[in-house]
């Protein structure tokens, strides 16, 4: 730990605006190119820059496995639940428009909730992933 | 608000207790949920059915997008018979899953087991529901990427690599599938149904199309296991977890020959398919080959979920002879042999999940003398086999009497001859278990019968069995009105 000193400092600088970028693109996805799919990955790379400079255990303490297993299957619950929220106020599933007063406002909340569960499933699942492969021959 | 939302609850009930399950400590709690779920959407698919029994056709828009734009769900009657067909087995697999999972998968992943299972349940109901064809295509991926991960769970490290190779081949041919879907948007611009099906024929003589039709009769043939396509089958039947064997066998090649069956008659049109492209020449002496072949190669099997896997290769055969026929009789007896397939290797491979609960192998020379030890499993073994066989009161005996009338209206004795040499290599094939079951001395003086958990759903099947072989009036007027349906005359 006490080597790669700009690794480092470098990737201190680095994670908390790659961060804000993913935070970014996650919630400027119905304006602009992006959302959920691409947010998640880039959030994601933040930690699996962490986990590469300070070591696995030390991003496994931040981000425990089975936190991200519960993760994984929110972001998708989320989905489908505003799917069957969208059901129980009259639409069909993923009917947006009935979400809120105005079928305008509804569409822009449910898309930005649905690519909330996108973003927050693919980002756990990423990390899933890199735990997995990176944590190979550890007991 | 059940009744308008019917189609969608099928898939979505299943989809959204995948992540719950998955969340869900290990333990008996999982199961529980997963049966939940699969009785429901039992429930839910005898209800479509019984709407659209009438030959009349629901539409179901997702997001409130009319159709072509938005995905729709599209249910007409042989929509609605698949779905029971997968829903059904789902049910009649989860009460015999309880014990056969606890003994072959490890605790720790029993959980994501019943996931990755609601998942692959979600994705068979999903693509039986759709009216989209890329809509049809996600759901294909996702039964088929959870089938990978359950195949690759089971006991012996075989199974890793059967999965692999069914992994290589799924995905060469979802690519396949996915490049006929673009080719037929390239020159229609809609992904519905439907819409593709009204919008073809001004576009029919164009190669891209024929193009298209035969990059999607290639990639479902290798979903199907289609003779020359099938090398991944056997592995991945052999050395799945028994209940997955169980339910893949019984619906997973199903669901794909219901995609090509409407693929062929919904989609491109019998006109093209038959009149133009000729498929029925490639379709024919494939599948003649694929009954004779598979069922020889199934004779020589000393692993027994081997053999029955060969024998299913052998069965698909069946089931694109009559596709290949393309007239009413011939898609009756597909429909007739799909359903009643199901039906026979759900009820053979529980049988045999039954001896490697009890046993703990499905080789031949370990089943020696098990007609004493376990008489009642057996017993299910022989009546299925005697199913799968054709004989009379059973179930194989109507799909093989409606082939053979098929092929009767046509004149062609070949046929006839091609399926009575499939029975009788049938008939070889399971009377070395017999033989061995009954006739041979025992080796195992400490093997008793499996518990009833097992045993109850097994003979449920069997029931099931002789029960749609006497009374056809469901299966057979059902089968026939969706024949009628897909050759476009009234059902």
């Amino acid at each position: 730990m006490k080597h790669n000193l700009i690794l480092r400092v470098v990737s201190k600088i680095l994670i908390p605006l790659i961060i804000l970028f993913g935070l970014y693109v996650q919630f400027h996805g119905d304006f602009g190119p992006g959302g959920g799919f691409q947010a998640g990955v880039i959030f994601s790379s933040a930690f699996i820059l962490y986990s590469l400079v300070f070591g696995l255990d030390t991003a496994e303490k931040i981000i425990p496995p089975p936190v991200l297993k519960v993760l994984a299957s929110l972001g998708v619950l989320l989905y489908a639940g505003t799917g069957v929220a969208s059901l129980l106020l009259g639409g069909n599933y993923l009917d947006y428009s009935v979400l809120a007063k105005t079928p305008l406002a509804g569409q822009h909340i449910g898309i930005i909730v649905i690519e909330l569960g996108v973003g927050i499933t693919v980002a756990a699942v990423m990390l899933i992933i890199f735990f997995a492969f990176a944590g190979r021959g550890r007991t | 608000m059940i009744e308008t939302h019917l189609s969608l609850l099928l898939v979505v009930i299943p989809l959204i207790a995948a992540p719950i399950v998955a969340i869900l400590p290990n333990g008996r709690l999982p199961w529980l949920v997963t049966l939940l779920v699969s009785l429901s959407c039992l429930v839910l698919a005898i209800m479509q059915l019984w709407n659209v029994a009438d030959g009349s056709i629901i539409s179901y828009e997702l997001g409130g997008w009319a159709p072509p734009w938005g995905i729709e769900y599209r249910i007409d009657v042989i929509n609605a018979f698949v779905a029971l067909l997968v829903a059904g087995v789902a049910a009649v697999t989860l009460p015999y899953a309880l014990l056969s999972v606890e003994k072959e998968i490890p605790t720790k992943q029993i959980s994501l087991f019943y996931s990755a299972f609601l998942l692959c349940l979600s994705g068979l109901l999903g693509i039986t529901q759709t009216g989209d064809i890329f809509n049809l295509f996600v759901f294909l991926e996702i039964s088929s990427l959870s089938s990978y991960a359950l195949i690759s769970l089971g006991k012996q490290r075989k199974a890793l690599t059967a999965a692999y190779q069914y992994l290589f081949m799924g995905t060469i041919g979802a690519t396949f599938i996915l490049i006929g879907i673009g080719l037929a948007y390239a020159v229609t611009g809609t992904l519905n149904m439907a819409d593709l099906a009204a919008r073809l024929p001004e576009v029919e003589a164009t190669r891209t199309l024929q193009t298209a039709f035969i990059f999607l009769l290639i990639g479902v043939a290798i979903k199907l296991a289609v003779f020359p396509l099938h090398l991944w089958l056997p592995n991945a039947y052999a050395y799945a977890p028994s209940v997955i064997t169980i339910f893949l066998a019984a619906t997973a090649t199903k669901v794909a020959a219901y995609v090509l069956i409407r693929i062929i008659f919904t989609v491109f049109g019998a006109s093209l398919a038959f009149q133009e492209m000729h498929i029925h020449w490639l379709l024919l002496p494939l599948a003649s080959i694929a009954v004779i072949s598979a069922s020889l190669v199934a004779i020589f099997q000393y692993n027994i979920k081997r053999m029955l896997a060969y024998s299913s290769v052998a069965q698909i055969g069946y089931i694109l002879l009559g596709i290949g026929i393309a007239s009413a009789t011939g898609l009756t007896a597909s429909l007739l042999h799909l359903f009643n397939h199901a039906l026979m290797k759900a009820a053979l491979f529980m049988a045999l999940g039954a001896v490697l609960y009890q046993v703990g192998s499905v080789a031949l020379q370990d089943m020696a003398g098990l007609g004493r030890r376990m008489p009642w499993t057996m017993a299910a073994f022989v009546a299925g086999g005697l199913s799968l066989i054709g004989v009379p009161l059973t179930v194989g005996f109507i799909s093989k009497l409606y082939l053979i009338l098929a092929a009767f209206e046509q004149g062609w004795w070949w046929l006839i001859v091609v399926v009575a040499i499939g029975s009788l290599l049938a008939i070889v094939y399971i009377w070395r278990i017999v033989e061995t079951a009954y006739f041979k001395p025992t080796s195992h003086s400490n093997v008793t019968e499996a518990p009833l958990s097992l045993l109850l759903p097994l003979w449920l099947i069997v029931i099931a069995n002789f029960y749609f072989g006497i009374d056809t009036s469901l299966t057979v007027s059902v089968s026939e009105s969706a024949a009628n349906m897909l050759l476009g005359g009234k059902p």
